[in-house]
């Protein structure tokens, strides 16, 4: 009975892209390593991970560009095999782009269709509306060289998106572009995806990419995937050291459970010490094992220096606290970053907002300062 | 300042002087001669005349002539095509061979260079004269088919006639098309290496299969170098001289064995300069029509 409700539960949305136990091998090298993966349509997904998780193969054999070693790829529930990219339901725009230099504008849009026998005359119209699209109209008789970065993106995507594909697959998209053009086409890219409904899939080594466009990510490590989730799931409730510290930035802090109360659990830190982490809910991980705390450093706070520990919100007294002088400021603009030296040596970072135009310099540099941080800021690990 | 402007000054002149010096004493003097001789006449067994007669270069328009350098022209273009249709799989598929093979294929193309010409054409004529080894393979090939027949119960072949490989023009085309398929292969390896893949990556994913991808977007990226490809394999085939003379036959000489003769046997050295001058203003002529096809043609293959 539950197995069937759970059975026709999944079911409900059939996934647009299954992989299934999915493995690539290079030689001796393991590319992806066993990966099982679905990907509902409509959504905005990342493949997201530093260089060589596997993150690119993945993609590629979605496009076809790479036959798996082992298990399936499924594209709208078939299964893909060894059929090659020109047949498969789905298109890309490259890392470069691959705007074919060779030829204007309206004729790289036009490419897929003419190739498909589309009439000229289809063919114009809809390279038009393709332009359209991405703002390029007035673009169409231009050659490729002619072009900034951002407009021959612009072209590859109309490239792609003028064949109605049911993926769009992105490889790095916004990697080869300025910083302030990269921001602008997140959203673009984002607006761009919803007014056209195709599922779109993103491979990025950028977590602020994954995290500000994408409505799922997967994160991959070592061909693998590490995490699956929405960006704040990622963000909040890392499970592991690897996506807490690849997501983000994070004061990691190895410890032992002290106490597991359904209430309350007490974690000693060395580095913390003789201060512990208090948590106002159970943890994960048995007594006395070792166990790692990360805590965001915009979740953590500065106090001006005194005898007594400051008071901490739902903790109780010198918990969650520790002492330490500021070496280095960030000035980031938005935010600062501390970098506080705790008497062992350690560095912990604190963020804070740059909220006032004048209370910039309310610590200094060398000044001694007590960090605090809330029981539901710290995140406890086990791997 | 000063020191430093004299000093570059003299920087200047130490490096340009020698190859200016390399090249006008072992070459533009020497051409010049030529090039004088070439209006000159013979005067007794070893003196020429300077006359300024154009008497050669009308001589060299002689039918006779006309039709070797003709002749010429077709043998060379015609190994420059077979060439560049031999050649071009296999510069594609050096392309594309992994990182390690890639430099042992490269490597098979460039090893003939090294060898001496003349040792590479006694070696095919090793392999095309009738006792060779094609027509050893063939023969078996057909006593094999022949045993194959009187086997099925149907009348035997019949004698192997041996083929007559050499000493025709089959034989210098065969000789033009192996001296000189690295000429072709090089410069197109270079071009479809510069290649970015993903061009063709992209084609495919729009839908284009492999042979439209190759006709639409690998050989007009790749035209740059198929021009420079064959401008190199057809210039040094227009001059080829040792393979039609030891392959060819009596009626495959091709212009550089006639200005051979005059030179050597017909001692008439201001024949044969006019008819050197001529061949290198064919070749000026190729490579001018070369710069006049890829011009504003310098597209960025990599990939914009």
């Amino acid at each position: 009975m539950d197995v069937m409700s759970e059975k026709s539960a999944k079911s409900l949305v059939k996934p647009i892209i299954s992989f299934r136990n999915v493995v690539k091998k290079f030689g001796s090298m393991v590319a992806v390593d066993n990966v099982s993966l679905d990907i509902e349509p409509g959504e905005f997904f990342a493949l997201l991970g530093p260089s060589g998780c596997g993150k690119t193969t993945l993609l590629r054999m979605l496009a076809g560009f790479e036959v798996p070693t082992d298990g399936q790829v499924l594209i709208d529930g078939q299964d893909m095999g060894a059929t090659s990219p020109n047949q498969r339901p789905v298109n890309m725009v490259f890392q470069s782009y691959a705007v074919f230099p060779h030829m204007t504008v309206a004729k790289n849009v036009g490419y897929g269709l003419k190739i498909d026998g589309v009439p000229a005359q289809d063919i114009e119209t809809r390279v038009q509306e393709a332009l359209e699209l991405v703002q390029l109209g007035h673009l169409a008789g231009r050659m490729p060289d002619q072009l900034s970065g951002g407009q021959r993106q612009r072209v590859a995507l109309a490239r792609a998106l003028i064949k109605k594909p049911k993926v769009l697959l992105l490889d790095e998209p916004l990697s080869a572009l300025d910083a302030k053009l990269r921001e602008a086409m997140r959203f673009e890219l984002s607006q761009l995806q919803q007014k056209v409904g195709i599922t779109f899939i993103m491979v990025t080594h950028d977590q602020d990419e994954a995290l500000a466009i994408a409505s799922r990510i997967a994160v991959m490590h070592k061909g693998g995937i590490s995490q699956l989730g929405t960006p704040s799931d990622l963000y909040e409730f890392p499970a592991s050291r690897f996506v807490a510290d690849f997501i983000g930035s994070v004061n990691m802090f190895e410890g032992t459970l002290l106490k597991d109360e359904p209430d309350e659990a007490l974690i000693g830190c060395p580095e913390l010490a003789p201060h512990a982490i208090h948590l106002p809910h159970s943890a994960p991980g048995n007594v006395n094992a070792p166990v790692w705390v990360a805590i965001r450093p915009e979740k953590m706070n500065l106090h001006k220096n005194s005898d007594e520990p400051p008071p901490v919100r739902d903790c109780p007294a010198a918990h969650n606290v520790c002492k330490g002088v500021i070496k280095e400021i960030s000035y980031l603009g938005d935010t600062s970053i501390f970098h506080v030296q705790l008497a062992n040596g350690r560095l912990v970072r604190v963020s804070r907002p740059n909220r006032s135009r004048y209370d910039q310099d309310n610590y200094g540099w060398g000044e001694t300062v007590w960090v605090s941080w809330s029981g539901s800021s710290p995140v406890v690990l086990l791997s | 300042m000063l020191n430093r402007d004299g000093q570059s000054r003299s920087t200047f002149w130490a490096t340009v002087l020698p190859p200016t010096l390399w090249v006008a004493v072992f070459f533009l003097v020497p051409l010049g001669i030529v090039w004088l001789y070439s209006f000159g006449q013979n005067e007794g067994l070893t003196g020429i005349s300077l006359t300024g007669t154009f008497a050669n270069y009308v001589r060299a328009f002689d039918p006779l002539y006309l039709q070797i350098f003709a002749k010429s022209i077709f043998v060379a273009g015609l190994t420059t095509l077979l060439c560049l249709i031999i050649g071009f799989p296999v510069a594609l598929a050096i392309v594309f061979a992994d990182e390690k093979s890639r430099t042992w294929l490269l490597m098979l193309v460039m090893l003939p260079f090294w060898t001496n010409l003349l040792i590479r054409t006694y070696a095919l004529i090793a392999v095309l004269r009738t006792e060779g080894f094609a027509n050893f393979t063939l023969e078996w090939l057909w006593n094999n088919a022949s045993g194959v027949m009187t086997f099925a119960g149907l009348a035997p072949l019949g004698d192997f006639q041996p083929l007559q490989l050499l000493y025709n023009n089959f034989a210098v085309v065969v000789g033009l098309v192996y001296v000189h398929l690295p000429f072709m292969v090089l410069p197109l390896y270079a071009a479809l290496d510069r290649l970015d893949k993903s061009l063709m990556e992209a084609s495919l994913d729009l839908g284009a299969g492999h042979l439209r991808t190759l006709f639409s977007i690998v050989v007009p990226l790749a035209m740059p170098g198929i021009v420079s490809g064959v401008i190199i394999t057809f210039v040094p085939a227009l001059g080829a001289y040792l393979t039609p003379d030891l392959l060819g036959g009596p009626d495959s000489q091709m212009i550089a064995n006639v200005i051979e003769r005059q030179f050597k046997r017909a001692n008439d050295w201001p024949f044969g300069a006019a008819l050197s001058f001529l061949l290198m203003y064919a070749t000026f002529i190729a490579i001018a029509m070369r710069s006049y096809l890829t011009r504003g043609k310098a597209v960025d293959a990599h990939g914009i």
